[in-house]
């Protein structure tokens, strides 16, 4: 980040902005008073306990003394240790495998979801008889909450459970890697599609039946309608349900922990490993394993919005921004404009 | 920093889950031994199903108008009524002051110094029997009181047994598998489990792994708090449950078996013995009463039963709270015979003392009371140490794969070793 500020220092492009009118000075101070209450809300919920977490985590755990049993006051500061415990030995084989089950869960629920959600979404925006009867029976799932539903297939997925009984097999879902993460998926789909499903059908209410009318005339066929017209008019839709599933199902905790349990390797996701770990009071690594979350959900949501929200915007607008650019546009504004005063003296 | 973890936790989590910390660190500070102050208390612990433990406070409450009780229920689960329970400590609140604590959280309670070291010479030690009191003790100080034991026995198919000619229950793991043979003869059980337990990968594995290895004379953390689990008996001991599984003695799903799972199987023709703790006796009465009986848990070798590993909950003074005499004579009063005998009669717990387990009347109302005795006799707590948690993941970790199948006996019991040495200091 340093050295794309240091790039950016143009004296040229500043001085215009320097002659700036008192005017607009004042509005720009009316802006700040107005923003400042998100600001400060936004430092107290968000920024501070960030930084107290990035603090913590340079700490290890508390000691036992041999001699009394007790265990220390204080926490040994340990520097990036906790950071380094994630690529070394048994701590890095837990954490990259909570990983990887996080992102396969939320790339696998999060594809199936969309595709099965627009299907619901198409099947609710029809009219038909009984309509209200179907909206509601798809919205059902959506409505149990999670550790409900999280029961309901723990039952299914029991060694004498529905499941087995259907497919005439003998798995025992909860202790075998493979099955353990197919009853995640399929329960997390079956819960989370409704959702999608909801917020596709309010974006396909609002494309008008002449545009389809039109269509017909000319003679496009079903498919090439729904590809050509649905789609595209949807889309913005669609992509606030994805991105709101996908940082979702990347904190997904609940489902797993009560379907499967706790400290299964085969579905443990990176909120588990956080709650593991300073349910055993090692916050140090819980912090840091939470920043690692955070970071990671926070990447995600910038590259899907990077590269699905661009297009929402428009054709003329849908030129590639370069990464730099977005730290250039993002300067601190208060530095900004201290320059621009130095400027002006 | 204490008082901002749960903030801090919140943002890799979710935001939204962002919970106000409560205040109060200005509590009196912690010092064991001085039980000084008077007045309204509170009593913690998970939530009462039995709706009868208003009536214990409230018979502490008429007599004591000045120093009331008042009772706060937590969560059923019990990770989350431990978790509450650190997080009023971490934040050195005095809204808890009474605490009842599962006994295998007394060592790490102790050693945060989150609840104070009792008087032991002010409690009647000759009354309560002796690997009850233990569970009470770190290090070889009091510092929770038990208030109900908890012991697992075997429960087993009369009927069955019976109807293959025998009329004993069994005594060893070797009886069982006679007599499990021998109910295999029998037509229409050809395929019935043997034997189960709780199996699955949760605390009930480290409960019945602790107790197969105890039964065969091992041990896993010694009362000295080392770690002496490389041993011949604690090979046999978990040689024996992995021999079970290959031999299909333990169905193959009993590694899914929680306790109700199990009961569920018991109780559908699916095993011939299950282990658990009494609290499945008078459920089981109701489905199938005259065809069960109940057993102390059988030994490993002859002449020897087997080892039980123990349940229940202590009760312990919270280092910060305010009115600490107030808190010490209330969990006099809360540990005492008379409520001990209160709640086996009301509130199905398990009693502490021994005579109550000895009184003709108790066991004519409750005929599970001398094979339960026998089995707190025989028992020895799960490791008592101060990381309880990292240790009882470690046994389940190591253990969980060799009765898979994936690993021998000595792999597991090698590697349980070396993570031991590893978090047990």
């Amino acid at each position: 980040m340093s050295t794309s500020r240091t790039t950016t220092t143009r004296p040229d492009a500043i001085a215009p902005r320097a002659q700036r009118r008192d005017s607009a000075r004042r509005q720009s101070r009316l802006a700040w008073m107005l923003v400042a209450p998100t600001i400060l809300i936004i430092t107290i919920v968000v920024i501070f306990p960030t930084l107290t977490a990035v603090y913590q985590s340079l700490f290890g755990v508390k000691g036992i003394d041999p001699e009394t049993g007790f265990v220390n006051d204080t926490a040994p500061f340990v520097g990036l240790q906790n950071y380094a415990n994630m690529f070394i030995g048994e701590s890095g084989a837990r954490f990259w495998n909570a990983a990887s089950n996080t992102t396969i869960f939320a790339l696998l629920t999060v594809t199936l979801e969309t595709i099965l959600g627009v299907t619901m979404a198409l099947i609710m925006h029809r009219a038909m008889r009984g309509r209200g009867l179907v909206r509601a029976a798809i919205l059902v799932p959506w409505a149990i909450p999670t550790a409900v539903s999280a029961i309901l297939w723990k039952w299914i997925f029991d060694a004498h459970g529905a499941a087995n009984a259907l497919l005439g097999t003998q798995i025992l879902w909860a202790t075998s890697d493979i099955p353990a993460k197919m009853a995640i998926i399929v329960a997390d789909t079956w819960k989370t599609a409704p959702f999608i499903g909801l917020l596709t059908l309010a974006g396909l209410q609002v494309i008008p039946d002449e545009v389809y009318e039109a269509a017909k005339i000319d003679g496009a066929n079903a498919w090439q309608r729904f590809r050509r017209i649905t789609l595209p008019l949807v889309k913005p839709a669609l992509v606030v349900a994805v991105l709101f599933r996908l940082l979702d199902a990347l904190r997904m905790f609940d489902l797993p922990y009560i379907l499967i349990g706790a400290r299964k390797g085969s579905v443990e996701t990176l909120s588990m490993l956080v709650q593991d770990e300073a349910s055993n009071l090692r916050y140090g690594s819980a912090a840091a394993y939470a920043l690692m979350l955070f970071a990671y959900v926070f990447l995600i949501a910038f590259a899907f919005i990077k590269v699905a929200g661009a297009e929402v915007i428009g054709a003329e607008e849908k030129k590639k921004i370069p990464l730099r650019q977005l730290f250039v546009n993002s300067r601190l504004p208060w530095k900004r404009s201290r320059k621009a005063q130095e400027e002006v003296a | 920093m204490k008082k901002t973890l749960s903030t801090m936790m919140a943002v890799g989590m979710a935001v939204s889950m962002l919970s106000a910390c409560s205040g109060g660190d200005d509590a009196s500070t912690a010092d064991g031994g001085a039980f000084e102050g008077r007045g309204p208390i509170t009593y913690v612990q998970g939530k009462d199903n039995s709706g009868k433990l208003v009536n214990i406070i409230d018979m502490w409450n008429k007599d004591h108008p000045d120093e009331e009780v008042s009772l706060v229920e937590l969560s059923t689960e019990a990770d989350q009524q431990r978790q509450s329970m650190i997080q009023n400590a971490q934040t050195e609140s005095d809204a808890y002051c009474v605490l009842s604590v599962d006994n295998v959280w007394v060592s790490e309670f102790a050693a945060n110094r989150w609840i104070d070291e009792l008087p032991a010479a002010e409690f009647p030690k000759s009354e309560i029997m002796d690997p009850v009191w233990k569970t009470g003790e770190y290090r070889g100080k009091l510092y929770a009181m038990p208030h109900a034991s908890d012991g697992g026995f075997l429960y087993y198919r009369k009927d069955l047994l019976e109807q293959a000619g025998i009329t004993e229950a069994p005594k060893t793991w070797d009886d069982m598998e006679k007599q499990c043979e021998a109910v295999r003869q029998l037509p229409g059980y050809e395929n019935i489990g043997c034997y189960g337990g709780q199996l699955a990968k949760y605390e009930g594995l480290t409960v019945n792994v602790d107790e197969a290895i105890h039964s065969a004379g091992g041990e896993i953390v010694n009362a000295e708090g080392k770690v002496v689990v490389d041993s011949p008996q604690a090979r046999a001991g978990l040689q024996k449950l992995i021999d079970g599984f290959k031999s299909n003695f333990i169905p193959q799903e009993a590694l899914t078996y929680k306790e109700e799972e199990g009961r569920a199987a018991f109780e559908s023709d699916r095993l011939v013995f299950y282990r658990n703790w009494p609290y499945q006796y008078s459920l089981t009465q109701k489905t199938m009463d005259g065809k069960f009986g109940i057993a102390p848990m059988p030994g490993l070798e002859e002449g020897k039963i087997g080892a039980s590993s123990l349940g229940g909950h202590n009760a312990a003074i919270s280092s910060y709270c305010k009115n600490k005499a107030t808190a010490l004579d209330f969990v006099k009063f809360y540990t005492s015979k008379e409520i001990s005998d209160y709640q086996l009669k009301e509130m199905s717990l398990a009693p502490t003392y021994t005579a109550l387990y000895d009184d003709p009347k108790n066991i004519e109302d409750y005929p599970y009371l001398p094979v339960l005795k026998a089995s707190i006799e025989a028992a020895a707590p799960r490791p008592q140490v101060a990381n309880y948690g990292d240790v009882t993941a470690a046994i389940q970790d190591a253990v969980f794969p060799a009765l898979k199948g994936e690993k021998t006996a000595d792999e597991a019991i090698a590697q349980l070793s070396d993570k031991l040495n590893e978090i047990v200091k």
